[in-house]
């Protein structure tokens, strides 16, 4: 069983989760972080306004992701044929040659993962400014945070780079709609990620509970 | 040490991984699981059998990585010309065309990246089975590191799976995904599962039994 700490957190001290050093946190201005005197790793941060611009960009990166997925991402051109290609068809084309792990591996990172992080982090802030209870929205907010490794959209988009140069000498490639839509969602999500102060929300969420 | 530097778990205190919460540590009946009450995570002092299960995804790792290099990635056959490339030929054969920032970036992704997993992981490994009080702000940053860039070495695994639905022309052009782009995935699958099992905080442990 576990209780939440009531000696250590009247103290008002907070634990380094790389290093598991107990330290006294500093009040901070607006735009400052604090980092873990031993291990250096970043601790907390106070953001301004940081739920309403989370919203907003989380939002923004849905509509991103949409145009990103149902537009085509690059079209080849050779001797007056042309091939299409979307996220979508580089998932089944490699389960059409036989490679379907791969495949699957290819749409969990690069649209699965990707999707529930932005739909999860707008889930969980939604119901933080809506409605009470806490338990589905401190789910959602636990799996953004698990789920962090596993979407990979900036890789995505230089690999496209990459294999537009690949077959820059021997056809023509048109980057299409989703290709710039990938590059104004990974700037959102990037924005998002910097104005989003963690900390702020689950005592939001503790408050609700 | 002296009282001021005390982690948490010396304490009888857990700090929650998912959320940041404190939380007192109670002895736990048989077979209970320890959820932290805040965000619903399972909340430990340390995570459970790191070293050992951060050692094996790591060997699978490195296992997997023999094949994701012997093997081709992918074959192409552009205009009649059929050719196979691997991992290290993709890279020579981006410098032969004189894209060199190009080159350089698949060459972190793709060779830099997974070796720098592999040894890295196993050097914090080593360093903290055998109680190692050297450099410990040096190895945090180096698993910071390890942690931030991982995730790159999926960059060749996407370029197979855009080319392939590119390229797809019959006769006058086609790529195929080779037996080496799935060793190559599972390389970096199980070496990134291997760095979530790591749990940093054992790089401190070590110092703090010291007098």
């Amino acid at each position: 069983m576990l209780t939440r700490g009531a000696a250590a957190r009247s103290n008002g001290l907070v634990a380094c989760p790389d290093c598991d050093l107990l330290q006294r946190p500093a009040a901070l201005a607006a735009g400052e972080a604090a980092r873990c005197g031993r291990c250096g790793a970043r601790l907390y941060e106070r953001k301004e306004n940081s739920l309403s611009r989370t919203l907003a960009l989380a939002l923004a990166a849905l509509i991103l992701f949409a145009i990103a997925n149902l537009c085509p991402f690059m079209t080849l051109s050779l001797e007056g044929r042309s091939q299409e290609c979307t996220i979508f068809s580089g998932v089944t084309g490699l389960a059409r040659e036989g490679m379907g792990t791969l495949a699957l591996l290819v749409f969990l990172v690069s649209v699965l993962v990707p999707f529930l992080r932005i739909a999860g982090l707008l889930h969980a802030l939604a119901l933080l400014r809506l409605a009470p209870g806490r338990g589905r929205a401190a789910f959602s907010f636990r799996w953004i945070h698990a789920l962090r490794p596993w979407g990979m959209l900036e890789i995505l988009l230089l690999a496209g780079l990459v294999a537009l140069v690949k077959l820059g000498d021997v056809a023509r490639i048109e980057p299409g709609a989703a290709f710039w839509a990938f590059c104004a969602l990974i700037l959102v999500n990037a924005a998002a990620a910097a104005t989003l102060d963690p900390a702020l929300v689950w005592r939001g969420l503790e408050r609700r509970g | 040490m002296s009282a001021k530097a005390a982690s948490a778990a010396r304490l009888g205190l857990i700090c929650c991984r998912a959320c940041g919460l404190l939380l007192r540590a109670r002895p736990l009946q048989a077979g209970a699981a320890a959820r932290c009450p805040r965000c619903g995570a399972g909340a430990r002092a340390r995570k459970p059998r790191s070293v050992a299960c951060t050692w094996a995804l790591l060997v699978t790792g490195a296992i997997l990585y023999v094949p994701a290099n012997v093997y081709p990635i992918m074959q192409s056959e552009l205009m009649g010309k059929t050719s196979e490339d691997t991992i290290i030929s993709g890279v020579l054969r981006l410098m032969e065309e004189d894209q060199a920032p190009l080159a350089l970036l698949v060459f972190f992704a793709s060779i830099v990246v997974p070796l720098l997993k592999l040894c890295g992981l196993s050097f914090l490994l080593v360093s903290v089975q055998r109680r190692s009080t050297w450099q410990p702000r040096g190895r945090a940053a180096l698993f910071r590191l390890i942690e931030i860039v991982g995730r790159w070495s999926m960059l060749d695994i996407f370029v197979v799976a855009i080319l392939v639905a590119l390229v797809r022309l019959g006769s006058v052009a086609t790529i195929l995904p080779g037996f080496g782009a799935l060793s190559f995935a599972a390389v970096v699958v199980a070496t990134m599962f291997a760095t979530l099992a790591f749990d940093p905080r054992l790089i401190w442990d070590s110092l703090e039994k010291k007098p």
